[in-house]
């Protein structure tokens, strides 16, 4: 509960500082939140004893504080990130504190979602994920495209939770306990069980984008905000991704022969989806929007091998997508910022102008297409070696000749900064510090982690402490 | 720090180093010194490996072993025996000479170097390894330089060549991850623990079935970059639109990966899928050998000659490999070297060529030895040798073959290496009509008469490239037999 405590407090600092400052005062709150998510992150890293409170609703173990971790790492890089944008364009109409504390309140609700230990805890923090996303999302109001896709995510949301509930409600029926505990054992195979999985499910898949309830996604992501497309295709993608790799492991084990084969049919479904889709995009935030639905089909890969090898590449392969989707959204951040320029082929003849932004852009999306030894090759390799393990070759077939697809398209956009000539370029910039900080820590994760293998080996170590 | 070691290492800190250049002068210089270092090295690793092989008799010799994932049983272990030693030669000299023929390179000359520099320190690793993984990650740390170097400093379709490549070759390792991890999975099937190591895998029983899935996988992922039939049509285009180094260091040596590949992991681990599978891709490889020779006939860009004359000779390798007879085994790796040597040495001499006319068409072109000697001298010798000219290494190599394959008694292999025998012919066809109507007869345009002459650095890396061909032509027990002795326990497994 550490971690939740940490960032209630810090949230109930920033409103405090809302109410009570004056119009000066106000940029000072950047800097002040950054350092207290920084510090709660850094406390993250100091050990928690496992245990569960509230009678059972809230779990936690080493496996879901890490993730947790790493989590608030990859939103402190995101703010990082946004700092230099909210300094300039969001304080003056007096929404920057709104904005962090939004944030905060959606992590704070991705950490209750995947510390679930009943399905309404669960529903609590899918419900906290998501609301204050929707407010963000639409947070540019005098945007039509904003607002638009504010709506999009709202209704669609509601109707995914609702779906969600239903699902709940239903396996209710059938056990009579929203308990997780204890769960599978009174689970049977019945038509109203699989029925009430199939509901829950889609809710789930939602959020994270899966075929084919990613219709959203790209519509969205184009009309939000940079920042909270990135939050959205990173953390609250990631945490769903956890709990629902929680969910199948322990809660419908008995629905095992059932849920295998939604996924396998879904993984191939969204890689294919996410990687045709992404061929002809034009934009820089549709682009990523179709690459991250391809990347979650992905990590169904490894939710196949039902044991520790894939809890631990699932949830390592997370988080190196999150540093490497960062560092992307992060690039597209720092020049639409100074160019107001989304489109790939605004970028191109970038290396000649702003060699330093290219390469980490470039970095980022070889990383996300699995070129070593970028920390994405480790990733997408173990995610293989999962699959492979119970002998899934043939969905392994299907997923590597997915990234070469999805090399293609990540090389369009090498093609247009590094091969291409332009005489219009995008003029050399220099990126103030936050960004400056915010890119180079996605690019050290990048770098560092497919290389540095006691991480994954740390993930490998605490994957059993939920399964039994 | 051991001496294998040092070959990725010295690459690093030459691309490190090379960070900080600021313009053609000192690019090129840092890496000169950095690929002399390594050539130097690489000279000292056939003499040490010789003193080694006199007291050691373990199948690698120099190993390390790193202990990298502990929960997938992944090492950083190297290790090197005869076969290796000679290719990390052929690639050391290949890349040398490569950065003296790119002298005058003055488009972003650092990242230039860079990605060049890069892609040897990928082949040099892939050279050491003796883990399936590290294997597989230098495999694929080629990918990011080679789309930059084909894609910014190229000519012609670059952009799609370079595309083209990529993509191919990328689907090529997807392929051979799937099989690797097939043979990973069943590393433990005689009860021991999972490994990527090759050479223990190589002591394990792995099932027939198992076998005769994973072996075309393997070996389609290292024959596309190797040019096998029908998956070499990366290859015309890609090395007809890339700058000059980087046709050498591709034709020359990226494409030895995949022979060396069929040879280390598809044959040594999968021998009974291998001896199903032989003579399926025997035809696929006799083909692209002829199907090779009468594509060069047919091109008119110099370029595409050598490209397609490259396809002809690799499949040669491959067909050599799958022959599984010592004499066929030895005249591949053979062949492999000569071949890295005459094809960089192709390029490099169609690179000055047209660095002076600015065409590579066959037709415009004439009578240019009149006007460059020592260029126009080294491309008839090139020329000689690559078809098959007693002196050079490519007769060794492709007398070492065709002996070999005919040594098996067994018809279809036979009639098969009749057939590509008669390749013979066909190269020497093409190879003389080129270099006779460029070099030799009236100067076929009257401004070629004030064409600059070779300069210092060109007659370097020419010179460079062109001993080995006549040391190995001239010499060949000593190499022969170093490699026949590393060759034994590899072909026993098949046997």
């Amino acid at each position: 509960m550490r971690s939740e405590i940490g960032l209630l407090a810090i949230i109930v600092l920033l409103v405090v500082f809302e109410v009570f400052s004056n119009k000066k005062q106000k940029a000072a709150i950047i800097p002040a939140a950054l350092i207290l998510l920084g510090i709660n992150t850094i406390i993250g890293f100091l050990p928690l004893a496992s245990g569960e409170i509230f009678g059972g609703m809230f779990k936690t173990n080493a496996l879901l504080h890490l993730f947790k971790t790493i989590l608030s790492a990859g939103v402190l890089i995101l703010l990082l990130q946004s700092a230099d944008w909210l300094k300039e364009k969001v304080i003056a109409e007096n929404k920057a504190t709104e904005f962090i504390i939004l944030i905060l309140s959606s992590l704070l609700g991705a950490y209750y979602l995947i510390s679930a230990g009943d399905f309404l805890m669960f529903y609590i923090g899918l419900e906290l994920t998501t609301l204050p996303v929707a407010a963000l999302v639409a947070y540019e109001t005098f945007k039509q495209k904003s607002a638009e896709a504010g709506v999009k995510y709202i209704l669609s949301s509601a109707l995914a939770s609702g779906t969600a509930i239903f699902g709940i409600s239903l396996l209710y029926a059938t056990t009579g306990t929203l308990y997780f505990d204890g769960f599978s054992e009174v689970l049977t195979m019945s038509n109203l069980a699989i029925l009430g999985f199939i509901f829950f499910f889609s809710g789930l898949a939602f959020k994270i984008s899966l075929a084919p309830f990613h219709f959203w996604t790209a519509d969205v992501y184009e009309g939000a905000p940079i920042n909270v497309a990135s939050y959205l295709s990173v953390i609250s993608k990631g945490a769903a991704v956890v709990i629902l790799m929680i969910v199948l492991f322990t809660v419908f084990k008995p629905l095992m022969p059932v849920w295998i084969k939604i996924i396998y049919i879904i993984a191939i479904a969204t890689m294919f989806i996410g990687n045709l889709f992404a061929l002809r995009q034009e934009n820089m935030k549709r682009f990523l929007a179709y690459s991250s639905i391809a990347q979650a089909g992905f990590i169904l890969l490894g939710l196949l091998s039902v044991d520790q090898l894939g809890s631990a590449t699932v949830v390592y392969f997370v988080a190196v997508y999150i540093f490497s989707n960062l560092g992307a959204f992060g690039v597209v951040q720092a020049i639409a910022s100074v160019s107001d320029k989304e489109n790939i082929n605004d970028y191109e003849g970038l290396y000649r102008t702003n060699p330093k932004i290219s390469m980490i852009m470039m970095m980022a999306l070889f990383s996300l297409a699995g070129i070593p030894p970028l920390a994405g090759f480790f990733g997408k390799f173990f995610l293989y070696t999962a699959a492979a393990s119970k002998g899934y070759y043939v969905l392994v077939f299907i997923g590597v000749v997915n990234a070469t697809i999805s090399l293609y398209y990540y090389l369009l956009v090498v093609r247009a900064m590094f091969l291409r000539k332009n005489e219009d370029a995008i003029p050399y910039f220099k990126s103030k510090l936050y960004m400056k900080l915010g890119l180079i820590m996605a690019t050290i994760g990048i770098l560092v982690a497919g290389l540095y293998s006691p991480f994954y080996d740390y993930i490998f170590s605490i994957s059993n402490s939920f399964l039994n | 720090m051991d001496i294998l070691s040092l070959f990725v290492i010295v690459p690093i800190l030459t691309v490190l180093v090379l960070v900080f250049a600021k313009n053609l002068k000192q690019s090129r210089i840092i890496a000169l010194i950095g690929m002399a270092i390594q050539f130097a090295m690489s000279i000292n690793l056939i003499f040490a490996y010789i003193k080694e092989r006199a007291v050691n008799t373990d199948i690698m010799v120099f190993t390390k072993d790193v202990l990298w994932y502990e929960s997938f049983n992944i090492h950083y272990s190297v290790g090197v025996d005869a076969i290796s030693v000679v290719l990390i030669a052929l690639t050391a000299t290949v890349v040398f000479a490569g950065i003296f023929i790119s002298w005058k390179m003055d488009d972003l000359p650092k990242e230039f170097f860079m990605s060049l520099i890069t892609l040897a320190f990928g082949v040099f690793g892939f050279f050491i390894s003796t883990d399936l993984f590290t294997l597989f990650v230098f495999f694929e740390v080629a990918v990011i330089p080679i789309y930059l170097l084909i894609g910014i400093w190229g000519s012609g379709p670059k952009e799609l060549s370079a595309m083209k490549l990529t993509l191919m070759l990328m689907g090529a390792s997807a392929l051979l991850l799937v099989g690797i991890l097939g043979v990973y999975f069943n590393s433990n099937a005689d009860g021991g623990a999972l490994t990527f190591n090759i050479l223990e895998i190589a002591k394990v029983n792995i099932p027939l079935a198992a076998q005769n899935i994973f072996f075309p996988l393997v070996f389609i992922g290292f024959a596309v970059i190797g040019g096998l039939f029908p998956f070499h049509t990366w290859s015309p285009s890609g090395h007809a639109s890339a700058p000059t180094a980087v046709s050498m260091l591709h034709a020359g040596v990226l494409m030895k990966l995949g022979g060396y590949g069929i040879f280390r992991v598809a044959l040594y681990l999968l021998p009974l899928g291998a001896l199903n599978w032989a003579n399926f891709f025997l035809v696929l490889a006799a083909f692209g050998v002829i199907y090779g020779a009468f594509g060069a006939i047919m091109q008119k860009d110099l370029k595409y000659v050598n490209a397609y004359a490259s396809v002809s000779h690799l499949s040669l390798v491959i067909f050599a490999l799958l022959m599984i007879t010592k004499t066929a085994w030895t005249g591949a790796i053979i062949q492999s070297l000569s071949h890295g040597f005459l094809t960089a040495l192709f390029f490099a001499l169609i690179g000055m060529v047209y660095g002076r006319t600015h065409t590579r068409e066959i037709d415009k072109l004439g009578g240019l030895m009149k006007v460059l000697p020592f260029i126009g001298a080294i491309y008839v010798i090139t020329g000689l040798a690559y078809l098959g000219l007693p002196g050079f290494s490519g007769f060794v190599a492709e007398m070492n073959i065709f002996v070999g394959a005919f040594e098996d008694p067994n018809l279809f292999h036979r009639i098969l290496t009749i057939i590509v025998v008669s390749s013979i012919v066909v190269t020497a066809v093409y190879i003389l009509r080129m270099v006779g109507k460029i070099m030799m007869g009236p100067l076929s345009d009257a401004g070629y008469k004030d064409l600059p002459k070779g300069t210092w650095y060109e007659k370097v890396g020419l010179v460079l490239l062109m001993i080995p061909v006549v040391i190995i032509g001239v010499m060949p027990l000593g190499i022969s037999e170093m490699i026949k002795a590393s060759i034994q326990p590899f072909l026993e497994r098949l046997l």
